[in-house]
């Protein structure tokens, strides 16, 4: 637990009944809990070793409510944390103590489905596979799938940019959305994008997506749906190490195939994988590529088979081609279950979500068992091979004095690993609390300050989600933020450098 | 005009002019100039700041220089079986900072995006002159701000790039197009509408005056041949099609992304709900307007000889946005190049100007700026 959050301030949690009344005058009903007990499943998000109740919750159900929630909590200088469905593996939608917790849980409607211009205008509460749900019926899908897909939100989703197994074929969240209405902290509400491709004028809403609920709250969506491909296969290839699996992978990129999915499992993950689902992986293989194609029958089976040969080009020791359907479910049932298998064979374990140039993932393994054996912590990996976004699973016992703190720093040092050799922080999961410190690391105060101008465009008074993403939160005046007028700066007599 | 060396004559020549109250404008190629208000800010050419810093094409990653030509970067990865994805057009002189900050992309925008979606990361040189990294060198990446995405079509307003990572992607090694003739302008769009969502992975789809629509189908040969013997099946409800050779294929291709040789003085580029692109060129033709449209619909030219707005009322009526790309100078002075935004959306979209380019060193009067966006 090393991961301190901002001291509460004593005069916000003072008020609270009057917060608490203020707010009920807008969201009336059972829209304002305030009881201890309560609030205590809202305490954290999918980051569980951190827990806070926040000082109050708040469910609105309309985008005047959320307009006026905000309008309010702004002008009396409250803070307010953004909340879908708590699924969040990097704390962004930890409470704050005195912050009021914005739940958007209540806005669960499908608004509108255009099959012609192939798009679908969703509120945020709706789940990402609710989306598909919606349209699946006339043969169309929502393409990113993480794999919290059945719980997350789209709303979420924006705010963490989030990717899944298909990503690499089919992009992020900011790929596949059009745009959104956002309320601002000030409570103004904006639309950004809209029903077409390229709105004129900045990107912003490039920005809002995965801007981790920091600079407005989602209230609607517009995402692009796909017509789904006629058919998929996989292949399910075994290699002595991981050398030779990546070598694999780089040849079928290097051959002008993309995969809609390319995902590598290693020894501790396969063999707990094979325990919990049995689904009959090879468990003598060092390294295990789940590679699929999607698209039509005819293209599918061209490159399963041309995959195949690169596999076994590349040494692979089991290649297995999916027959059907049940068999394609199969190969992927044992990664789907990858988190939850080794949830059984260690009491916890921690999640890291970095990326690398896939040409350094053996260096970069070999190293991570050194770290392992420093720590004293086992690490299972998963990985999508394709995009070379590693998810290292630590394994811990949080009833061990110390091993919490132990787990932390291991992760924090595969991260560094991650950016030193030329990769990311994060792919997929965000920086919320959980990597915030670790931003000197990719980023230089110069850098970090030019984001958080943009910050303070969108919120001056940073109320919305701080203790989030920035390290260091400066206050909006001291970034240099000045007046101009028609391209004429006050004063232009003084140094400004 | 001034031509920085590396990246510490940039900053030196941002500085002094934020110091100064001076206005500058970014260039590469300068084949834009033509697109804005009539401007005399001094000019910055960044053309020399060029030359390919890294490309892995197993990583699907290249990094260059802005001042890169275009051209040169294309040839690079078209030697490795890969392309830019976004399909850019170019021109003589066209260099790639300038082609991404331009916010471009050709015909395969409905399935690969634009300049956005590949903008990786990047170094550059804000209007206070200091120099600043966003993104990353990996295609995954969500670590703080995703200031590429809001670079990419930033039109020299928020920073100078120096340098740019882009994700590349393979090359398709068959590319086919079909063609269907002599439709109504809605028969057309309910064909085109009807390919893209099918299962048959229409890569392009597009429509010329003259009720032509062509639809690329693009990938690995047995495919393409599978979806090429799928797709006259798929439209049987709307019109035949043929196929084309690739010959006959590349100038209409070339109209349709371009709006190439329509005739008129004045050009508008309308991106709008493709559902509304058949409603709009009928009322724009009864008013003589040329059309070529691009994206699926998403994307019409329109060449006019009238100066007047007609053109982004009308856009505007369907729910699109009309830019004026070419005009007369006369013209350029009186009508903003950008389609006008919702007063809080320009509000916001300024003051996030404004936190790269506090001073305005970059706003050129090129764009129209809100005078005061500080109402929060
Ligand atoms: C088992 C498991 C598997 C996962 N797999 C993946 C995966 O494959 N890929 C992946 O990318 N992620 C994955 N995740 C992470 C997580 O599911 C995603 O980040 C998801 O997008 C979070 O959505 P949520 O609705 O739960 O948001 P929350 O956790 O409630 O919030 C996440 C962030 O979004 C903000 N937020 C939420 N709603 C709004 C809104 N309406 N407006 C503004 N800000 C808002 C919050 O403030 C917070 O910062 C996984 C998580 C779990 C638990
Ligand atoms: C009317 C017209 C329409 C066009 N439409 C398209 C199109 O839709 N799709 C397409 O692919 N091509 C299009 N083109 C071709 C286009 O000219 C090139 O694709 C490219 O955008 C221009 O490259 P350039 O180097 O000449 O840019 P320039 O004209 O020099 O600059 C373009 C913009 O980018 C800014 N800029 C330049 N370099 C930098 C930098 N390093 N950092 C920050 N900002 C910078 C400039 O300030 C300017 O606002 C069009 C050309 C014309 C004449």
């Amino acid at each position: 637990m090393t991961i301190a959050m901002p001291l509460p301030d004593a005069d916000t949690l003072e008020r609270r009944e009057e917060i608490a009344a203020a707010l009920r005058a807008i969201v009336p009903g059972e829209g304002v809990i305030t009881d201890a007990d309560a609030l205590r499943p809202w305490e954290s998000d999918g980051l569980t070793a951190y827990r806070q109740p926040p000082m109050l919750v708040v469910l609105p159900e309309t985008v005047e409510q959320v307009s006026a929630v905000l309008r309010w909590c702004h002008a009396e200088g409250v803070k307010v944390v953004p909340r879908g469905s708590g699924t969040s593996l990097s704390g962004g939608a930890l409470p704050l103590a005195d912050a009021v917790l914005l739940g958007m849980g209540k806005f669960k409607r499908v608004l509108d489905i255009d099959y012609e211009d192939r798009i679908a205008v969703v509120q945020p509460g709706v789940t990402n596979l609710a989306i598909t749900q919606a349209v699946e019926g006339r043969g169309f899908y929502y393409a990113p799938d993480p794999s919290s897909q059945i719980a997350c939100t789209i709303g979420g989703n924006v705010a963490e940019n989030s990717g899944g197994v298909h990503c690499l074929k089919y992009g992020l969240t900011t790929n596949n959305v059009l745009g959104v209405e956002l309320v601002l902290m000030n409570g103004e509400i904006v639309r950004l994008g809209g029903r077409h491709l390229d709105p004129v004028g900045l990107d912003l809403l490039g920005v809002v997506v995965g801007s981790e609920g920091l600079l407005g709250v989602v209230t609607e969506v517009t995402v692009r749906i796909l017509p789904k491909p006629e058919t998929a296969r996989a292949v399910l290839v075994g290699f002595p190490d991981a050398e030779r699996a990546g070598a694999c992978v780089a040849q079928v990129i290097a051959e002008g195939i993309i995969p809609a999915g390319m995902e590598m499992m290693d020894r501790p993950a396969i063999h707990a994988a094979e325990a919990f689902v049995k689904v009959g992986y090879p468990l003598d293989v060092g390294a295990l590529l789940i590679v699929e194609v999607d698209g039509p029958a005819a293209e599918c089976d061209h490159l399963i088979e041309e995959i195949a040969r690169i596999a076994n080009a590349n040494g692979a020791v089991t290649t297995r081609i999916s027959r059907d359907e049940t068999e394609r479910a199969a190969f992927w049932a044992g990664r789907k279950a990858a988190f939850p298998a080794v949830g059984r064979i260690s009491p916890d374990y921690y999640c890291m979500d970095g990326t690398i140039p896939r040409r350094r993932l053996p260096e970069v393994l070999r190293r991570m068992e050194e770290l392992s054996r420093q720590y004293g912590l086992g690490v299972a990996n998963v990985f999508h091979a394709g995009d070379g976004n590693l998810h290292p699973l630590i394994l811990y016992d949080a009833n061990v004095p110390g091993e919490l703190d132990k787990a932390e720093a291991f992760g924090n040092d595969i991260l560094r690993l991650c950016v030193e050799v030329g990769g990311v922080l994060t792919g997929e999961h965000g920086v919320g609390i959980e990597k915030r410190d670790l931003m000197p690391e990719m980023f230089s105060e110069e850098d970090l300050k030019q984001q958080q101008r943009v910050k303070c465009a969108f919120d001056p008074d940073l109320l919305l989600n701080p203790g989030k993403v920035f390290p260091v939160l400066h206050r909006c005046a001291e970034l240099g933020r000045m007046h101009v007028h028609h391209g004429v700066v006050p004063h232009p007599e003084l140094p400004r450098f | 005009m001034l031509e920085p060396r590396d990246e510490s004559d940039l900053r030196e020549i941002i500085t002094d002019a934020a110091v100064g109250g001076k206005n500058l404008e970014l260039c590469g190629g300068a084949t834009r100039a033509g697109f804005g208000a009539p401007r005399e800010a001094e000019q910055v050419s960044l053309r020399a700041l060029a030359g390919v810093i890294d490309y892995d094409p197993a990583e699907l990653v290249l990094t260059v220089r802005p001042g890169t030509p275009l051209a040169e970067v294309q040839a690079l990865v078209e030697g490795e079986g890969q392309m830019l994805a976004f399909e850019p057009w170019g021109g003589e002189g066209a260099t790639i900072g300038g082609t991404v900050a331009a916010g471009v992309a050709g015909s395969r925008r409905v399935t690969a995006g634009s300049a956005r979606d590949h903008l990786l990361g990047l170094k550059a040189v804000s209007g206070s002159g200091t120099a600043f990294v966003a993104g990353a060198k990996v295609v995954k990446n969500v670590t703080g701000y995703d200031l590429p995405k809001i670079m990419a079509g930033s039109w020299g307003r928020l920073a100078a790039m120096t340098e740019l990572t882009l994700k590349v992607l393979p090359r398709p090694r068959e590319t086919v197009t079909l063609v269907a003739r002599g439709l109504s302008v809605e028969a057309a769009h309910a064909a085109m509408a009807c390919a893209l969502g099918s299962n048959a992975d229409v890569s392009a789809a597009a429509q010329l005056q003259g009720g032509e629509i062509l639809l690329r189908v693009a990938g690995f040969v047995p495919s393409v041949e599978a979806r090429c013997l799928a797709l006259p099946g798929l439209l049987a409800a709307h019109c035949p099609v043929d196929r084309l050779t690739a010959d006959d294929a590349a100038p209409l291709w070339w109209r349709a992304m371009t709006g190439g040789d329509l005739h008129g003085s004045v050009r508008w580029k309308i991106h709008l709900p493709p559902r509304h692109a058949a409603g709009l060129v009928r009322r724009l033709e009864a008013v003589g307007a040329n059309w070529a449209m691009d994206w699926g619909g998403g994307l019409v030219w329109i060449a006019v000889d009238r100066t007047d707005d007609l053109v982004r009322a009308e856009a505007a009526a369907l729910g699109g946005e009309a830019a004026l790309v070419a005009a007369p100078e006369e013209m350029r002075a009186r009508i903003p190049a950008m389609h006008p935004r919702a007063t809080g959306a320009a509000m916001l979209e300024d003051r996030v100007r404004r936190a790269f380019d506090p001073q305005g060193v970059f706003a050129t009067n090129r764009f129209e700026e809100v005078a005061d966006a500080d109402q929060l």
